[in-house]
């Protein structure tokens, strides 16, 4: 079983609902936690587990052998992103523009664009007891997440089997980076708060699971008297609100020092109870 | 004319109920940009009265001619995307997979193959309540190429600038350190970054300031809800100093953030007294930094 837990605002509370939920479930279940928000992954902040591996993630991109090249411009009218351009007498390949499609390099008649590794990002793996953490963080300067994120969802798949139960913490917004960290997802929780920019956000979101059919639900977050506001939405659509966290200072400031919240905040573990009643119960989880 | 960009790593640290009020405090000496064009608020705070809106067009997508593809399999041998399935004895293209990059279109002995330019959204040139002109954008579902919705609302926002004569762009960045953000920096005069007092503010903070300097642009910092956690606003304090980043204000965790985008309000007109005051000597000591 995968599920994730995405927004369409940032800020919402992913993190903090994927990181309590997977320990809290890894106390019955095998659980992985995955952090696929690569440009800024927080889930391991507020976890305290044992670093057990530590890889370098690569994209490919095409290096220029200048002795090779006959500069008959083949290359540079075959990329679509300009990310190989010819000045001059020289062919210049820019890597934050590359998406490794390989047309350059395999199009080339003389061989003179080979393929060569470049660092995107540096994937690990933590483990202790039930609970597995996986994340990979973009380096800075690299523009695209979505090879990284394909990278570590492939790491998962290899490594881990259909019995352990999957959590996939989204990065935020409806643009190609959440796609691809929901759309092998089974279930995808949508995080929101009940202010209009979080019914804003939820809206676009909603969409954004439509569009890729996928089952989803609501939790609703810092849950207070405003609560109508996504409650009516979510009645007048038909979705089902899975769970309401509620508006406590108490909980923010537990979060400012990424401690668990579960374990302190009774009202909290009530919701995820209610949330492992919905794995259960409803998608089979066992 | 200067540009100003606002970000913050990290969402929700308040960073569109900052800007809003900016924008608010320098009224019209400036045009608004909404950059974070996935999740796109500003325009809940401004009631824009459209003045232009235009289909947004960028990046390909391949579509496969039944009637002349012989189903040979090369266009799905040379796609690094796996997008090109057979169902039903026909190739076929899965438009979320695809990337648009034109490989199969080159190697398509039969021709079968277009690329076609896609729709991935709007852009539009609002009025607001507050006097100013708000340049702002929606996404396509699942659209690439975010980063060059960005440039164009940018880049609009400058044009609108210049012939209305206007002093400022002010720009209300998107989460994160990818594509989006780099459009967002590139340019700008100057960076205010939002951040708060948490384990993952802090972390999202040095992470987007490592891309700031790489454009070498001038930032100062407003940490909101200060109050949450003393020790965490202390280390976000020092770490500024390290990297010569002028603390501009330290804002109170407060539920008049909530209350004023209920409102429909910035928080400068919602709160007249404590933190109008506040914000006002923020955007006053912005403007002088970034004169000098």
């Amino acid at each position: 079983m995968k599920i994730a837990i995405a927004s369409g605002k940032g800020g919402t509370g992913k993190t903090t609902l994927s990181t309590n939920l997977a320990k809290y479930l890894s106390k019955e279940f095998e659980v992985v936690l995955t952090d696929l928000d690569v440009e800024e992954p927080n889930s391991g902040l507020f976890l305290n587990l044992d670093e057990i591996l530590e890889e370098d993630k690569f994209k490919m991109i095409p290096k220029w052998i200048e002795d090779k090249c006959t500069l008959c411009g083949i290359c540079q009218k075959s990329c679509n992103y300009h990310a190989v351009i010819q000045l001059g007498e020289m062919i210049l390949v820019f890597p934050e523009l590359c998406h490794s499609c390989y047309a350059c390099s395999e199009l080339c008649p003389e061989e003179a664009l080979p393929m060569i590794k470049q660092k995107m990002g540096v994937l690990k793996q933590f483990k202790t007891d039930k609970l597995n953490f996986v994340e990979s963080r973009l380096e800075i300067g690299q523009e695209q997440a979505v090879p990284l994120i394909k990278e570590t969802n492939n790491f998962v798949e290899n490594n881990f089997g259909k019995e352990v139960l999957k959590i996939y913490d989204s990065p935020p917004g409806t643009s190609c980076p959440v796609i691809e960290a929901t759309k092998n997802a089974d279930f995808v929780f949508l995080v929101t708060e009940p202010t209009p920019f979080g019914l804003n956000d939820l809206q676009l979101a909603v969409e954004t699971m439509r569009e890729l059919n996928k089952d989803f639900g609501v939790v609703v977050n810092r849950s207070d008297s405003n609560n109508k506001l996504i409650s009516d939405y979510c009645d007048s659509q038909k979705i089902k609100i899975i769970a309401n966290i509620p508006n406590k200072r108490e909980i923010a400031e537990l979060y400012s020092s990424g401690e668990e919240i579960y374990s302190k905040v009774p009202e909290f573990a009530v919701e995820l109870k209610k949330i492992k009643s919905f794995l259960i119960n409803e998608l089979k989880v066992d | 004319m200067k540009e100003i960009v606002v970000i913050s790593g990290k969402g929700g640290t308040g960073k569109t109920s900052i800007t809003a009020s900016l924008a608010y405090l320098g009224g019209k000496d400036l045009v608004l940009a909404d950059c974070d064009v996935d999740a796109a608020d500003m325009h809940l705070l401004m009631q824009p009265e459209k003045i232009k809106s235009e289909d947004f067009y960028s990046g390909l997508l391949a579509k496969i001619d039944p009637e002349l593809c012989t189903n040979c399999g090369i266009c799905a041998n040379v796609c690094r995307f796996n997008a090109i399935p057979v169902i039903n004895n026909q190739h076929i293209i899965k438009p979320l997979d695809c990337e648009g990059c034109g490989y199969c279109e080159k190697v398509c002995p039969e021709k079968a193959i277009i690329m076609e330019e896609q729709n991935v959204g709007f852009w539009q040139i609002s009025n607001t309540r507050i006097n100013n002109k708000l340049v702002h954008a929606r996404l396509g579902i699942g659209a690439e190429n975010s980063g060059k919705l960005v440039a164009k609302v940018k880049n609009e926002a400058k044009q609108l600038a210049k012939t209305d004569n206007k002093k400022y762009v002010l720009i209300d960045g998107s989460p994160g350190v990818g594509c989006s953000v780099v459009s967002s920096l590139s340019g700008a005069n100057y960076v205010l970054l939002v951040t708060e007092p948490t384990v993952s503010g802090i972390h999202d903070l040095r992470r987007v300031y490592t891309l700031v300097k790489k454009f070498s642009i001038k930032a100062g910092c407003i940490i909101n809800k200060y109050d949450l956690n003393y020790a965490k606003t202390q280390e976000i304090i020092d770490y500024l100093q390290e990297e010569n980043i002028e603390h501009i204000a330290s804002l109170p965790y407060d539920e008049i953030f909530i209350k004023a985008i209920h409102s429909g309000k910035t928080i400068v007109e919602y709160d007249k007294e404590y933190f109008y005051e506040k914000l006002k000597e923020c955007w006053n000591r912005i403007l002088e930094l970034i004169e000098n």
